[in-house]
């Protein structure tokens, strides 16, 4: 009786739990993929505001006449070039200063300190990529730079025959050394700890086999680190430089806060008011445009939005072959 | 090993050999040692800006950092008065933050769940590509879209608000959130699923109660490490929320101060001319409260990352019962 009631009335709630389960399954999956579905959403409304924001300066025919920072008879690509020159002259510059340096503290850490003090040096390196960026550049104006001055003038004086550290006209370096050199240092200092982080976790990741075979074969630590380490860890140094030349790319309070600005097509890293980067003049003059100027000012930031994802692009496209062909996998 | 070199010790040829094999000739060695040298120096070398930034921030911003400075906000403060706080500033940040995560970790963590739980096919390729490409965007470009949006909205010049701020550290934010918490689900062992989904659970149910339930703590510190990865910024907050010497406790209108625009504001104000025996006039005063506001900046930012770490030490879920 008691069996036959129960048996009875059991498929009734089931069935109804089944139910609202079923609508709570699609509810929840909906908004999971909506979720997803926002992340392209957000990306293309940047792009189309980027555009459609940029747009009355892109087709204005005289531009040079409303936006005071454009010089007469230019048009926006007269001060988009040299802008775009700029920012990646001083992002190429400082990666080629960190990517080596960067490598170098990534197999320390891996390879040569003690094992307690690696894991200590890890977690430093891991705070000192969360420092703000502002933080490095009050560092890099009001202490790095009073003290690098003798060192230009140095480059100047004696490899001045380079391009990249000739001298202005009376052959000397800029004082104060607001030059791109400078922020270009400061870039490095402040791209070091995240390339170190990815560069040191695929070091790591080394697999042990290979390290072990290439001791055996009687190779010094040296030998091991080209051999197993390195060829392993490539696509992995490359993405870690990309992320860095990235970061370097966007970076806006340090070059604001050091450079002298110019918008010259130069390549003297060690003279003032040459060059100038898109972030850093965007965050200069954008709270005091009016709406046009603003307009302009968002086109270059279009400009630069389109760089950084090509370079995205290409990290990922790196990374992907070279895992393809890469003798470690 | 040790039976084999007993044996062989005795005779003068195995002691040559062992010394051969032991030893590397003379130009390998020297590489080896130059390559030694070099990722020494290349450590030794990071370390002094690294070390000089962090000695510098604590001495110079020391001086001034006290319970006055971080309860007094820059009203009524000009000159070179010695007054003025980095109250308003605190409270910006972590109004403006607080938003931003309120937005950020739910889309971040629903979508790391599509990718994860539901993902495949055409759109979770998609959604991890554009992840990877919004995890470039810089932080300068965010700025421009939330201040575009919200002139667009509200128009005017009383467009800049908090929640614009919050706004754009979201579009920065997200992908991070995205990216950990993925890797967080990932990790949670596929046995769990198979035996909740077993039991008749249904799938909302299992992923709400087993899946995100056990990646809580990797969860919670990939948050964290987000949270102290925007807040330091800057620009976006510079162009989105503007500047303002007063509280303004209202996330919706009016602009607000952060803690890294009052450094960059503190500091572009430069030094004050002060006349020569003027005895309330500090003429490095505007930079002493730059400095002293990255003090409270990083300090911020450490307590978040260590706190980040306890959390994940504290309740990392148990491998064995």
């Amino acid at each position: 009786m008691t069996a036959t009631a129960t048996s009875t009335r059991r498929p009734a709630p089931s069935r109804r739990r089944k139910h609202t389960d079923r609508g709570m399954d699609r509810g929840f999956r909906y908004l999971s993929v909506g979720a997803g579905t926002l992340i392209l959403v957000v990306l293309a409304a940047v792009a189309v505001f980027l555009v459609w924001e940029g747009l009355p300066a892109i087709r204005h025919q005289d531009i040079s006449s409303v936006v005071g920072w454009i010089p007469a008879g230019g048009t926006l690509w007269t001060v988009i070039g040299p802008l775009i020159f700029g920012t990646i002259l001083a992002s190429v510059v400082a990666l080629a200063i960190a990517v080596p340096v960067a490598i170098g503290i990534a197999l320390f850490i891996s390879h040569y300190a003690p094992r307690r003090l690696a894991n200590g040096l890890g977690y430093v390196v891991d705070l000192l990529a969360a420092i703000p960026s502002v933080v490095y550049g009050l560092w890099g104006v009001l202490v790095f730079a009073p003290h690098v001055k003798p060192v230009w003038q140095f480059l100047v004086d004696y490899f001045g025959w380079i391009p990249l550290f000739a001298g202005d006209e009376h052959g000397n370096a800029s004082n104060p050394p607001r030059v791109l050199m400078t922020v270009a240092i400061v870039l490095a200092v402040m791209i070091l700890p995240i390339i170190t982080a990815v560069t040191r976790e695929v070091f790591l990741q080394t697999p042990r086999l290979h390290e072990e075979a290439a001791l055996a074969l009687g190779a010094t630590r040296w030998e091991l680190i080209r051999m197993a380490v390195l060829p392993f860890g490539r696509s992995g140094v490359i993405s870690a430089a990309m992320l860095g030349l990235g970061r370097a790319l966007g970076e806006t309070m340090a070059v604001l806060m050091i450079l002298s600005p110019g918008l010259l097509y130069s390549w003297k890293l060690l003279v003032a008011s040459q060059q100038q980067t898109i972030a850093a003049n965007i965050a200069a003059k954008f709270n005091d445009a009016d709406e046009i100027s603003r307009s302009a000012l968002i086109a270059t930031g279009l400009a630069l939005f389109v760089i950084t994802l090509l370079v995205n692009m290409a990290a990922r496209w790196i990374v992907s072959r070279n895992k393809e062909f890469s003798g470690a996998n | 090993m040790a039976t084999a070199s007993t044996a062989l010790a005795p005779t003068p040829d195995a002691d040559a050999l062992r010394r051969s094999l032991s030893t590397v000739d003379r130009r390998r060695r020297r590489k080896d040692v130059t390559m030694r040298v070099l990722v020494y120096t290349a450590f030794l070398l990071a370390l002094i800006p690294l070390v000089s930034l962090i000695w510098t921030v604590l001495a110079n911003g020391i001086g001034r950092f006290n319970i006055y400075f971080l309860t007094h906000s820059m009203r009524n403060v000009y000159g070179g008065m010695d007054a003025g706080g980095v109250y308003h500033a605190l409270l910006g940040t972590v109004l403006i933050t607080f938003w931003a995560t309120l937005i950020s970790v739910p889309i971040g963590i629903l979508a790391a769940v599509y990718l994860v739980e539901y993902g495949s096919g055409h759109l979770a390729r998609a959604v991890t590509f554009f992840v990877d490409v919004m995890t470039g965007i810089p932080s300068i470009v965010a700025g421009l879209f939330a201040f575009s949006l919200f002139f667009l909205i509200i128009g005017g010049s009383s467009s800049r608000s908090g929640i614009s701020g919050a706004v754009a550290l979201s579009v920065l934010m997200i992908p991070v959130v995205i990216r950990s918490s993925e890797e967080m689900l990932r990790l949670v062992p596929n046995e769990l699923r198979e035996a909740s989904l077993a039991l008749g659970v249904p799938k909302w149910l299992t992923i709400n109660k087993v899946v995100l339930r056990t990646a809580v703590a990797g969860l919670t510190t990939g948050v964290m490490i987000a949270i102290a990865r925007v807040i330091g910024e800057t620009a976006p907050l510079l162009l989105a929320v503007g500047t303002t010497d007063s509280i303004n406790r209202n996330v919706f209108s009016g602009n607000m101060m952060t803690l890294p625009v009052y450094v960059y504001q503190q500091y572009a104000a430069g030094l004050v001319p002060c006349r020569p025996g003027q005895p309330d006039c500090i003429a490095t005063i505007n930079y002493d409260r730059a400095w002293s506001a990255a003090l409270t900046l990083i300090l911020v930012v450490m307590i978040l990352n260590l706190v980040a770490r306890l959390v994940s030490r504290l309740f990392a879920p148990k491998t064995r019962a």
